[in-house]
């Protein structure tokens, strides 16, 4: 378990990478994130846990741009990011998808070069005219690709198509193509979720060298081991809200972490009422299933 | 010899090494060779005794039209039947050493003879009207079937019945390659063998519809045995590793094409094809690669037409003292499309799918009735109206009159012919545009929001601007192919500028042509367009059902082959493809939906 004050000392360079400020994503009458405040150092491997439902894709599709906050601002390396996906990754925050979605139909390689797209500026003139500047840019996507390929472990399958690649191998991609763009934060959306223990090993494998790399993860994740191996500092989403931040011991000591997973009321707690109602819903659930056996 | 043998399902379960048809094997290998050359034999006879039949496949005529083509497909037959026997220098033919290419190619022998007895029996009326001839090409088409049917399978074909003959081999093993000359000349050899077939079925009079159709059967099928044999894919195989030299090779057959026609009326075909394929592949950028149905496409074909037309020095142009060169008059044409690409495409491409669609196909229709009504009465006096603008004067460039014909050696090159090659000249351009702009950043960038458009823009990629630089892209070529349309038909008029019509163009033969050909790919347009464009003008009975006959071609094709005639490799993958992962179902992510959910 990597200890929170040595990386964060170790590290020369503490400065702020990303800083969300009182971040708040309503549906209508819904609120889906409220007030979240979340800072990433460089160097950093944070974790965001929580519930199913809890808002945590939600929070990041607020960071990346997919979504417009309600309120709050997000900030990458001090600057506020604007509201659209494709500036907020040439700024250099890139992202993967709790349901994979690569580019299904084209190759591995093609993928990774699609990642690419905003550290490379050859237009349709350049593309058309294919003059020297174009073969050389060409040629250097390709080579940083085939390296991102090697990284990951998926350079044999480059010319595969994504659609074809088993499941595992499918995030390791997303993974790839992400981080082929050059960005200074990545933003992990489950990226175990569907592995076996291996799988899950080996990502976590991966995760500790693209920190070495220099670029800080944000990590979302449902597999609790897998979390506090991992991360310097976890934050925990429950109802939208931040419940606690802090090193792994601290969230996995939090009673209302533990509350908030196992379900034990908490004292002077709203959620007394509603623990009870779904007591009920359950006991009224249980006759009915009764029944069906009965039948 | 034809009555003898019944199938039966059983005994090819219970003997799988036997044949859907319990023949010795000898025998069944014997047949189909034999049946080829009956049939090579038999269109040396003569086959009915009128010379109302299309064609003249009496006493007076043979071999004609349909005889000549029961011969290739006999000796087609007659190849692989003896390769199968391992006759020295016809090996080659079946490398996937499927008994299923027998079986095409000896279909092939039954398809074009059989259809032609039938067709002289109902047509002439009554049996009594075929020459022995005719009984002895049906009896060797029916031979070699029989034979072929009586052949085993190999135990690794999963299919059963009739099926399992259709099916292509699961492997073709590489070849040695020859020497780099060589592989050379097999390439030309492979494309002046097109050329041969096209010009054949271009020249066929439109009178004799009959020999239409046996051409049809015999290049269908006979592709369709090439394909089975494994010979097709040797072929792509071989062309991938000299690109340069196999597109070359084709524009040199494009070429040679007009010398081979002593009527213009048939580059006066050849051209059409060449416009309406340039424009399906423009299309192609927008539909096949960025993957917008734009169901307006015709009216950029249109703006370049008029754009042309405008200033061609036409008495019936608004403009008619101006005169611009036919470069200007090019470039004016293109940028006009330019323009209206990107004035349709900024407020609709905001939109997905269906809407987009939708909102194109209005666009299409604004522009005709707009350039109807731009007449001086109901609207500015631009276009003329319904009347159009017509007598555009004929080109003449470098001091070359495109209205006349030229005499070249012993070749005439007649006003049609002066156009398909300036044409050719623009599909080169185009082909050039649309390999170069597909293997690039941006035509990457195409693809991926054809993927997966959120997933692309999280990739960086501005998908609005992506998106509206394909559409203009594909609008410029579109006009620069307008712009020789309107020279080429002597003027523009409103009317065939529209979404669906009998006759080209219009959005949906566009459409078709690239979905019929294969979307994505370069060949796929070209072939498509040349398919829909000449089947009707060969066809002349059909001319009422046309737009019947093309929705059931869409359907069948839509259930037996949806990549299209030409598949891209991807293509091909998406839609066959078995046995792959399972990829989680790609939701929207749109905030007023809010589907994307954290849980897991």
């Amino acid at each position: 378990m990597t200890t929170t004050t040595e990386t964060t000392a170790d590290t020369t360079a503490t400065a702020t990478v990303l800083k969300a400020d009182g971040v708040t994503m309503r549906f209508g009458g819904l609120t889906a994130v409220r007030d979240v405040s979340l800072t990433v150092r460089s160097g950093e491997i944070v974790g965001l846990i929580g519930p199913n439902g809890a808002g945590k894709t939600t929070f990041f599709n607020c960071l990346t741009g997919l979504y417009v906050p309600t309120e709050g601002r997000v900030a990458y390396k001090g600057t506020t990011l604007p509201p659209k996906p494709h500036l907020v990754t040439q700024a250099g925050i890139a992202r993967t998808f709790q349901n994979i979605r690569l580019f299904a139909n084209m190759t591995v390689l093609e993928n990774v070069l699609v990642g690419r797209h905003t550290r490379t500026k050859e237009g349709l003139w350049s593309a058309l005219l294919r003059g020297p500047g174009f073969r050389r840019a060409e040629e250097a996507s390709r080579a940083r690709a085939m390296e991102l390929l090697e990284f990951t472990g998926l350079a044999e399958k480059a010319d595969h198509l994504a659609r074809n690649l088993p499941y595992g191998e499918q995030r390791k991609l997303e993974i790839a193509r992400a981080l082929a763009s050059e960005p200074g934060l990545l933003l992990l959306d489950e990226p175990t979720a569907g592995m076996n223990p291996q799988e899950t090993r080996a990502t976590e494998e991966l995760v500790f060298a693209i920190r070495d790399k220099g670029i800080a993860v944000l990590v979302i994740e449902h597999d609790m081991r897998f979390i506090f191996n991992l991360c310097d500092r976890v934050a925990v989403l429950v109802q939208g809200q931040k419940l606690v931040e802090g090193t792994p011991d601290v969230v996995q000591a939090d009673e209302r972490v533990i509350a908030a997973y196992i379900g034990s009321p908490m004292e002077d707690s709203p959620e007394d009422e509603a623990l009870a109602e779904v007591q009920a819903a359950e006991a009224a659930a249980g006759a009915a299933d009764t029944q069906e056996d009965a039948k | 010899m034809t009555t003898i043998i019944e199938p039966t399902e059983p005994a090819v379960a219970a003997t799988p090494a036997r044949g859907l048809l319990p023949l010795p094997t000898g025998l069944a290998k014997a047949l189909v060779p034999a049946g080829g050359l009956i049939t090579v034999v038999s269109a040396f006879l003569p086959w009915t005794w009128t010379s109302e039949f299309a064609g003249d496949l009496t006493v007076y005529g043979y071999p004609a039209g349909l005889q000549t083509l029961a011969i290739v497909a006999g000796v087609l037959a007659l190849a692989y039947g003896l390769g199968e026997h391992g006759v020295p220098g016809l090996r080659w033919t079946n490398p996937g050493k499927s008994p299923n290419a027998l079986f095409l190619a000896a279909l092939t022998v039954f398809a074009v003879t059989w259809y032609t007895g039938i067709a002289i029996t109902v047509e002439l009326g009554g049996l009594v009207n075929l020459e022995p001839g005719g009984f002895i090409a049906m009896a060797g088409g029916l031979i070699g079937v029989v034979g072929a049917l009586g052949l085993p399978q190999p135990a690794d074909n999963e299919a059963t019945g009739l099926a399992a003959y259709v099916a292509k081999p699961a492997h073709v093993p590489d070849a040695e390659l020859p020497g780099a000359w060589i592989q050379r000349l097999i390439l030309t050899a492979a494309v002046a063998l097109g050329l041969v077939v096209f010009t054949y079925g271009i020249g066929i009079d439109p009178a004799e519809s009959e020999t239409f159709i046996g051409f049809v059967l015999l290049v269908a099928i006979g592709a369709w045995t090439l394909n089975t044999s494994g010979l097709l894919a040797r072929y792509s195989r071989l062309s991938a590793g000299h690109r340069g030299f196999a597109t070359t090779m084709a524009f040199v057959a494009a070429v040679i094409f007009p010398f081979t026609q002593s009527d213009d009326h048939n580059a006066n075909l050849g051209v059409n094809i060449l416009i309406f394929a340039t424009v399906a592949l423009g299309l192609n950028i927008v539909v096949g690669l960025t993957g917008l149905l734009d169901l307006g496409y015709v009216a950029f074909l249109g703006v370049g037409a008029y754009a042309a037309a405008l200033v061609s020095g036409s008495e019936f142009s608004r403009f008619s003292g101006v005169h611009v060169p036919f470069w200007g008059a090019a470039l004016i044409g293109m940028g006009a499309s330019l323009v209206f690409g990107v004035l349709i495409g900024a407020p609709t491409l905001r939109l997905r799918g269906d809407y987009l669609a939708i909102v194109t196909l209005g666009f299409g229709e604004i522009f005709r009735i707009a350039v109807n009504n731009m007449d001086g009465s109901s609207g500015p006096d631009i276009t003329n109206g319904p009347d159009g603008i017509t007598n555009v004067p004929d080109l003449k460039l470098f001091g070359f009159d495109f209205a006349q014909a030229h005499e070249i050696g012993p070749f005439t090159i007649g006003r049609f012919a002066n156009y398909f090659f300036l044409m050719l000249l623009f599909t080169a351009i185009v082909v050039l545009v649309f390999t170069r702009a597909a293997d690039s950043r941006i035509g990457r960038s195409w693809v991926a929001i054809r993927e997966d458009e959120t997933a692309a823009t999280a990739m960086g990629i501005n998908g609005f601007r992506v998106k509206l630089v394909a559409f203009a892209l594909g609008a410029t070529l579109a006009g620069l192919a307008g712009t020789v349309y309107a020279h080429e038909t002597y003027g523009v008029v409103p009317n065939p500028y529209q979404f669906a019509g009998a006759a080209p163009p219009n959005s949906a033969f566009l459409l078709a042509a690239v979905v019929l050909g294969g979307m994505g790919t370069v060949g796929g347009p070209l072939l498509g367009a040349s398919l829909l464009y000449l089947i009707p003008e060969k066809l002349g009975f059909l001319k009422e059902y046309e737009l019947l006959a093309f929705g059931v071609a869409l359907i069948l094709l839509m259930r037996f082959r949806p990549e299209g005639i030409i598949s891209d490799s991807r293509k091909k993958l998406e839609f066959r493809a078995t046995g792959q992962m399972d990829v989680p179902d790609q939701t929207t992510l749109e905030p007023a939906t809010g589907v994307a959910k954290a849980g897991g």
